[in-house]
């Protein structure tokens, strides 16, 4: 089969595209950093999930060791029930932490796990038992306004009455002690 | 009043029976492949004609895409205090849309019109019904071909694309802005997932792939054997091209993003 210059440039578009598709999923996406192998599923419930999302990270010290897979509503319970895939190669105590966290203040919810101390580590399918809901910021601001709208009853009070007495006594002394 | 509404019907009734024969050459075309893959010289040869000719348009636009990218980007991005995530940026519009849509445009612009011009140049001085004379299908000889080496080369132009648009958004950013040449492409690749983003991306460009090539193929082969025909139906080709283009980017997206 003869060969063609026409033949040649065709290899070399062929080669330019494989290696910028290659490029891509390399230098550009996450195929490199993130790409999790063979995993094991832990369940976490949860009260109150937030704005977790399927494929969020899962942190431990800050370093991803999982993604979120699937989250389902639990009927019985009235619970969020989180599955976290987690690479094979980190293994958990039993006892872990599971919370639910914000990358930073308008960032994206993760789920971050605080290792326990447990001798037994967790395997395919069991349950992490404690396990923190997310922060709702309504519920933090009402709360906060809540215990605010407590306090000042006295805070309040205390000082108004204090000025009242300091205005009489400049007020009233001066006059009496003429008065008088 | 009764012209308009004349005219109005039968050209619908004309585009139904467009539509209809293109689904039928898609469908004949698709049959007689086997022999184009058989004589896969063929296929090589349009694809040297339809890819490695757009390389140059394609590099030099997607240069400039990225480069406005990061300069437009910046200048938001940077009032609210978060100039690192151009990367992002650039990466996710140029991976996601831009890329395919864009590549899409300019292929149906550069190659498209050249494959209807061409098949309505054969079919006006008659090669078509020649090679039909001598028991040569011109669907499996002259159609099929041109259709793969179009869904073949379309994907890697529109890949080629990205990463230029990446490398001129880049050169922008860092060496002309001072954005942190870690930060850009550690938050990239961070935030564009090999899956949901960029396998995505090249989907919609086979997609597109298709969709161009068989409206340049259909616009040639049912053009009127005219100097007219073939000019208007080049105009159709890019015209149609675009909008089908544009309007299946949407349907695509849609489904992409749940």
């Amino acid at each position: 089969m003869e060969r063609t210059t026409i033949d040649l440039w065709v290899g070399i578009f062929v080669a330019l595209g494989v290696a910028a598709l290659l490029g891509l999923a390399m230098k550009v996406g996450n195929l490199t950093t993130s790409n999790i192998g063979d995993t094991y599923t832990v369940k976490a419930a949860f009260e109150n999930i937030g704005g977790l999302k399927p494929r969020a990270p899962v942190k431990s010290a800050g370093v991803v060791v999982g993604r979120v897979g699937d989250i389902r509503f639990d009927g019985a319970t009235f619970e969020a029930i989180v599955s976290l895939k987690i690479d094979k190669d980190y293994k958990f105590p039993a006892d872990t932490f599971a919370n639910i966290y914000t990358a930073g203040l308008l960032g994206e919810q993760y789920i971050g796990l605080e290792a326990g101390g447990d001798e037994v580590n967790l395997a395919e399918g069991d349950k992490i038992i404690q396990t923190q809901d997310a922060v709702v910021l309504e519920k933090m601001i009402s709360q906060f306004l809540y215990n605010k709208a407590e306090e000042p009853v006295a805070a309040a009070t205390a000082p108004a009455e204090s000025t009242k007495t300091d205005d009489d006594a400049l007020t009233d002394s001066p006059l009496d002690d003429l008065l008088n | 009043m009764i012209n308009f509404l004349r005219n109005l019907g039968s050209n619908f009734i004309d585009q139904i029976w467009r539509l209809g024969a293109g689904g039928r050459l898609f469908g004949l075309m698709l049959i007689s492949s086997g022999e184009s893959f058989r004589r896969f010289r063929l296929v090589v040869r349009e694809v040297y004609f339809t890819g490695v000719n757009s390389l140059v348009i394609i590099s030099v636009s997607a240069f400039f895409v990225g480069m406005v990218l990061a300069l437009q980007g910046y200048h938001t991005l940077q009032k609210y205090g978060s100039s690192e995530a151009i990367g992002v940026l650039v990466a996710l519009a140029l991976v996601r849309e831009l890329g395919p849509v864009v590549t899409a445009l300019l292929f149906a612009g550069r190659a498209g019109t050249a494959i209807t011009a061409e098949i309505g140049l054969m079919k006006a001085t008659e090669q078509l019904s020649a090679m039909e004379m001598m028991a040569v299908s011109p669907i499996a000889r002259v159609i099929a071909p041109r259709f793969w080496a179009g869904v073949i080369s379309l994907p890697i132009l529109a890949a080629l694309f990205s990463m230029i648009g990446i490398l001129g958004g880049y050169l922008v950013a860092v060496p002309l802005i001072g954005v942190d040449a870690g930060a850009f492409w550690s938050q990239m690749q961070a935030n564009v997932d090999w899956q949901f983003d960029i396998l995505n991306g090249v989907i919609k460009s086979v997609v597109f792939g298709v969709a161009c090539t068989m409206i340049a193929l259909f616009e040639g082969y049912d053009a009127p054997p005219t100097a007219e025909g073939v000019s208007r139906a080049t105009t159709r080709t890019v015209v149609t091209s675009s909008l089908a283009v544009l309007a299946l980017d949407f349907a695509l997206t849609s489904f992409m993003i749940i």
